[in-house]
């Protein structure tokens, strides 16, 4: 009870404290650094890597198309996945079990097979399917018709295999999301004397999207590189130009450090653009995040 | 005498196996305020409830304003209500929830105007001004702009009441209003209410609360075990309650 007296007299009672000492933290950081560096000196010294080829091919022109068919796949196939996924996500979650059974189907089916095998039939579906038409159903008279052959162009075959698989993934996301709300929020909607349209669309997504912004920004990442496996269908895409020069002047490593070089720069704008829009789904929750930030961050310099 | 606001007559619900109401019969007179207390598990929230259809009877009939809830009559036959036709019986009657249900990602002001703008499509200047309006008249005219997240829950309590005013409800219908609140924060809540009741408005309020049913209520009806065991004036049944059941309930809220 010695310190009250002086406690009590000085108003001003700065916490000065010293840390204690971490030499462990200190080695480990030494040794990764040490690991990180002699990583990269082999890698900037050793002569397989052609440097000089890698920065010839980065702007070349063949590798900026196959960039932009990469991009053009998936975004449209994230677009269309996320439409299909919403849909599947409404049917799984309505009262009619034809819907729900419609939605378990294609979620079941199309989660269940492999892309790459998805897409390989997709190239192929003029075998099972030679003609495509609109008209009426069971060999009734057709409006229009298109040869399979001319509608499945590589482009066409990877654009469908990449948005029926994904929306069969975003069914599921938009479906945790759209569980995450509250009930409560229903029926104050509904209270207020909204349709069930209303309330999906004004009250329950919005809130949603909370939940499904994060998972959908890893989706549209890893569907950043998902395009490559298109490179199986010949679908023009980064992977595919690189390995059609690689095949004639036989620069395989460096044409593939070139892919990856414009990967990594796809994926981090993508990373960023994600943090922006998370951002803006959560107006009205600041509260909350400054208290789950505080939460996370245990090893800060404020709680140690 | 003249129509009664609400008409609920032998109305039975049962959730599974368990009868949770068994033939409630109730009026609420046009501009009454009508308390409803019972032990949890009553069936008091259930019967609520019933009134705006956020829950399906299973017998019995409830009318607002004349209009049946849930039902078309046609000839002798009863018809589902269409969904639209049911958005527009939950138009005239507002709700309160014990957990406010405030939309956490619209400001106060945007929370008042969802209702008029998206249902009665109003444009969104009128809803603005009269939000405003609404948020003045509950006190929070300088918390507009607030998120949920950013107001106390007497605060939220308040906004909530001004969503469903936005409305213009013929009823007002609250769900334990101030069971979820601080209890600094109650009295906030309440005179909300009080004022409400002064200017006319028609109320079923289910409640702990058993001042403000003794000053506010025109009528408190006592539920236990999904069957109104005591009815009357306020002052009366508080001052001589005359079932046993009842006597031990105000014993122990109050």
């Amino acid at each position: 009870m010695t310190g009250t007296a002086a406690d009590t007299e000085n108003p001003h009672l700065p916490i000065d404290a010293l840390r204690p000492p971490r030499p462990g933290r200190w080695i480990t950081a030494a040794v990764a650094g040490l690991v990180l560096v002699w990583l990269a000196y082999t890698i900037i010294v050793n002569e397989n890597l052609h440097w000089d080829v890698i920065a010839a091919y980065l702007m070349d022109g063949r590798v900026l198309g196959g960039l932009w068919v990469t991009i053009q796949l998936t975004v449209l196939s994230m677009v269309i996945g996320l439409a299909l996924g919403v849909l599947a996500a409404v049917m799984q979650l309505s009262g009619s079990p034809v819907l729900r059974g419609a939605s378990g189907l294609y979620t079941w089916f199309f989660r269940g097979t492999p892309l790459l095998v998805q897409l390989i039939f997709w190239f192929n579906i003029g075998l099972v399917f030679p003609t495509f038409g609109i008209g009426l159903p069971f060999d009734g008279p057709k409006l229009i018709e298109w040869q399979a052959n001319e509608l499945i162009t590589p482009f066409t075959a990877a654009l469908l295999g990449l948005a029926i698989n994904e929306g069969a993934y975003m069914a599921e996301i938009v479906r945790a999301g759209i569980r995450s709300v509250d009930p409560g929020q229903r029926e104050a909607a509904e209270a207020l004397g909204m349709s069930h349209r209303q309330v999906l669309r004004r009250v329950v997504l919005p809130q949603a999207m909370r939940v499904i912004i994060p998972p959908t920004g890893n989706q549209f990442i890893s569907m950043l590189k998902t395009t490559s496996m298109v490179s199986v269908i010949a679908g023009a895409e980064l992977l595919t130009v690189s390995q059609r020069i690689y095949l004639g002047n036989f620069e395989v490593i460096a044409l593939l450090i070139v892919a990856s070089i414009w990967y990594i720069v796809l994926t981090t704008i993508a990373s960023v653009g994600q943090h922006f829009i998370e951002k803006r789904f959560e107006r009205g929750h600041h509260a909350l995040q400054v208290r789950v930030r505080r939460n996370l961050r245990p090893f800060s310099r404020g709680n140690v | 005498m003249a129509e009664p606001m609400v008409s609920i007559r032998s109305v039975r619900k049962r959730f599974g196996s368990v009868e949770v109401l068994k033939g409630i019969s109730l009026d609420v007179p046009v501009g009454g305020v009508v308390c409803v207390v019972g032990p949890s598990g009553s069936g008091k929230s259930t019967l609520l409830r019933c009134v705006n259809r956020l829950e399906t009877i299973d017998s019995g009939r409830i009318r607002v304003d004349g209009d049946l809830i849930g039902y078309a009559e046609q000839g002798d036959r009863l018809h589902h209500l269409s969904p639209a036709g049911l958005c527009r019986q939950r138009q005239g009657i507002g709700m309160v929830f014990q957990r406010f249900h405030l939309f956490p990602h619209r400001t106060a002001l945007e929370n008042v105007m969802e209702g008029p703008v998206v249902v009665k499509g109003v444009s969104k200047r009128d809803a603005r001004s009269r939000a405003l309006q609404l948020l003045e008249r509950v006190g929070l005219a300088d918390r507009a702009d607030h998120y949920p997240a950013q107001l106390s829950g007497g605060q939220q309590q308040r906004v909530a009441i001004a969503r469903s005013l936005a409305m213009d409800p013929k009823l007002m219908l609250f769900d334990e209003p101030t069971s979820a609140l601080d209890p600094e924060l109650v009295q906030e809540v309440l005179a909300v209410m009080r004022d409400l009741a002064a200017s006319g408005m028609t109320m079923m309020v289910v409640t702990h609360e058993m001042n403000f049913a003794r000053e506010v209520g025109d009528s408190l009806v006592f539920i236990d075990g999904g069957v109104i065991v005591e009815q009357g004036h306020p002052r009366d049944v508080l001052a001589n309650p005359r079932h046993e059941r009842f006597r031990t309930f105000l014993g122990q809220v109050l």
